[in-house]
């Protein structure tokens, strides 16, 4: 089966970041695939990189990155949330004439197409947030 | 197939649940996940529209969320605990998914 997942809210707002990752790992481990996990609205937070969390704490940012990289996932930023929010790849610095850029690894930021995608491609459209 | 329908807001705070059951159809699935586990504890006063659903639709909820909020030995009767594994299961079994935030 082809998941979807739709995060709205950041992490370490309510839970909302943690079930959907919690929900995606689960989904992978069971041998189904994740479409794209697409981040929206606040949602775009889960993506800097510049987060420090106790370390005693779960890094949600970090936690993301790494399913990401151990199983392809496809991890999409929303280009006009994000730009909101100060969430910024390299092009999206340069063109945006900003001294920095803070996206975290296996993110990438794309417009809202990707999430009408995910939602033709996959069986099952899961939204979390707030 | 019936849809799964998934209710993350304390009952208390939002009215994410009375959404929810004046919608679903008999015969839906209804999951509470992270603060919604609220609505499945015994001898509040949602607690009868929650025993009234129970007849008409298949109730679970999140048991991480459950033991987190200390609620376990608090849950009206019926309600089917399930871990993320059974909240996947869930969304695979059912034919779409709606969240009810």
């Amino acid at each position: 089966m082809k998941f979807g997942v739709v995060v709205l809210e950041g992490p370490y707002t309510h839970e909302a970041a943690d079930t959907a990752y919690q929900f995606t790992k689960a989904a992978l481990e069971k041998g189904h695939e994740v479409f794209r996990v697409f981040f929206y609205h606040d949602g775009v937070n889960n993506g800097t990189r510049l987060t420090t969390p106790p370390q005693d704490d779960r890094n949600i940012v970090t936690r993301w990155s790494e399913l990401g990289e151990e199983h392809g996932l496809d991890l999409v930023v929303c280009v006009a949330a994000a730009q909101r929010r100060g969430i910024v790849d390299a092009d999206e610095a340069k063109r945006n004439g900003k001294d920095a850029d803070n996206i975290a690894p296996s993110f990438r930021i794309s417009g809202l197409g990707q999430l009408i995608e995910a939602g033709i491609q996959s069986d099952r459209l899961l939204v979390f947030g707030d | 197939m019936a849809t799964l329908h998934t209710v993350n807001k304390s009952p208390f705070e939002k009215n994410s649940l009375e959404r929810c059951l004046s919608t679903a159809k008999d015969g839906s699935t209804i999951l509470f996940i992270e603060d919604g586990v609220y609505s499945a504890v015994k001898g509040t006063k949602v607690s009868s529209s929650i025993e009234a659903a129970l007849g008409k639709h298949n109730v679970y909820a999140l048991k991480p969320d459950v033991t987190t909020r200390g609620l376990s030995d608090n849950m009206i009767d019926g309600i089917e605990l399930v871990d993320y594994d059974g909240f996947v299961d869930l969304a695979a079994e059912c034919s779409k998914v709606q969240s009810w935030l």
